[in-house]
């Protein structure tokens, strides 16, 4: 049975995939979100400052109005400070590092049959995979 | 110009976000949770993501530059980094801890209560720190002597 999650997720796909064929035939960039704000948060992308913030504004700004004409999702964000806070450093450097995050190398290196973007995106999916058996199941804390 | 696709660009990638359920961190980690109760919404995601993006790449692929005239991204290259290895592996632990990644962090900032703006705000900073442990990992550390 097709479930409707699986249905508005497969339409908001072709949404996120849409903005990645926007900013790839017109701005020439691949569609990654950490490069986006990484650029601006280590300052090796001030240069492109304009173009970086107002993808960001898109971004931002589109969810915030759906949120008041359509329907204010529930985010089941956890409350624990620490985890949120080690959990952003890990996200934040981990994508960095590898020069791509979900974006970047799932969607967009995926797609391009990239051999870095699949690997990049089995380790991060075995990570988590793994993350989760240890830290839900065996130590119970997320 | 270049502005003003970029914020087209990040709109629908919003919008897609939005509509897709992925600033749900329940339902990412309920697809990393792969031995509890596994939720399979994020494989139809990636699927409606990459069906656009592949035929895009393949036009792009016949083209010397972009509809702006710029030119198009290097191609890719093919050998691993201790970078992209190690980051994956640190970036997909921390994704599965919060449920959280780059877009939908920022995608859901306005609906994520304090929580969001924390994760975002340490976000930030690991993306800062990575600039300076980036060059200990490209130039190569002899172990084995």
């Amino acid at each position: 049975m097709l479930e409707q999650d699986w249905v508005f997720g497969f339409f908001g796909g072709l949404l996120i995939g849409a903005g990645g064929v926007v900013y790839l035939l017109f701005n020439g960039r691949i569609l990654g979100a950490s490069g986006v704000v990484g650029g601006l948060a280590d300052a090796t992308g001030w240069n492109t400052w304009a173009e970086r913030l107002s993808f960001i504004a898109g971004l931002i700004a589109v969810p915030y109005a759906l949120t008041l004409l359509w329907v204010r999702p529930d985010t089941h964000l956890t409350e624990s400070w620490p985890t949120l806070v080690v959990a952003g450093i890990l996200v934040g450097f981990g994508a960095r590092l590898a020069n791509g995050c979900t974006s970047g190398h799932g969607v967009c290196g995926i797609s391009r049959l990239s051999y870095r973007g699949i690997v990049a995106t089995a380790i991060y999916l075995l990570a988590g995979a793994l993350t989760m058996m240890v830290f839900r199941h065996y130590l119970g804390v997320i | 110009m270049r502005n003003f696709y970029a914020l087209v660009a990040g709109s629908l990638f919003g919008a897609g976000l939005f509509t897709s359920g992925m600033t749900d961190t329940s339902k990412v980690q309920g697809w990393l949770d792969l031995f509890g109760d596994w939720d399979p919404t994020l494989a139809f995601v990636l699927t409606g993501a990459i069906l656009p993006m592949a035929i895009a790449w393949r036009f792009a692929a016949r083209r010397k530059s972009t509809v702006l005239g710029n030119s198009f991204p290097p191609s890719s290259a093919n050998e691993l980094s201790r970078g992209l290895v190690i980051g994956s592996f640190i970036f997909g632990a921390g994704w599965a801890l919060s449920g959280l990644c780059p877009g939908p962090a920022m995608a859901s900032l306005t609906y994520n209560g304090t929580g969001g703006l924390i994760f975002t705000a340490a976000m930030l900073a690991g993306m800062a720190l990575a600039r300076y442990a980036k060059p200990l990992l490209v130039s190569p550390v002899q172990i084995f002597t």
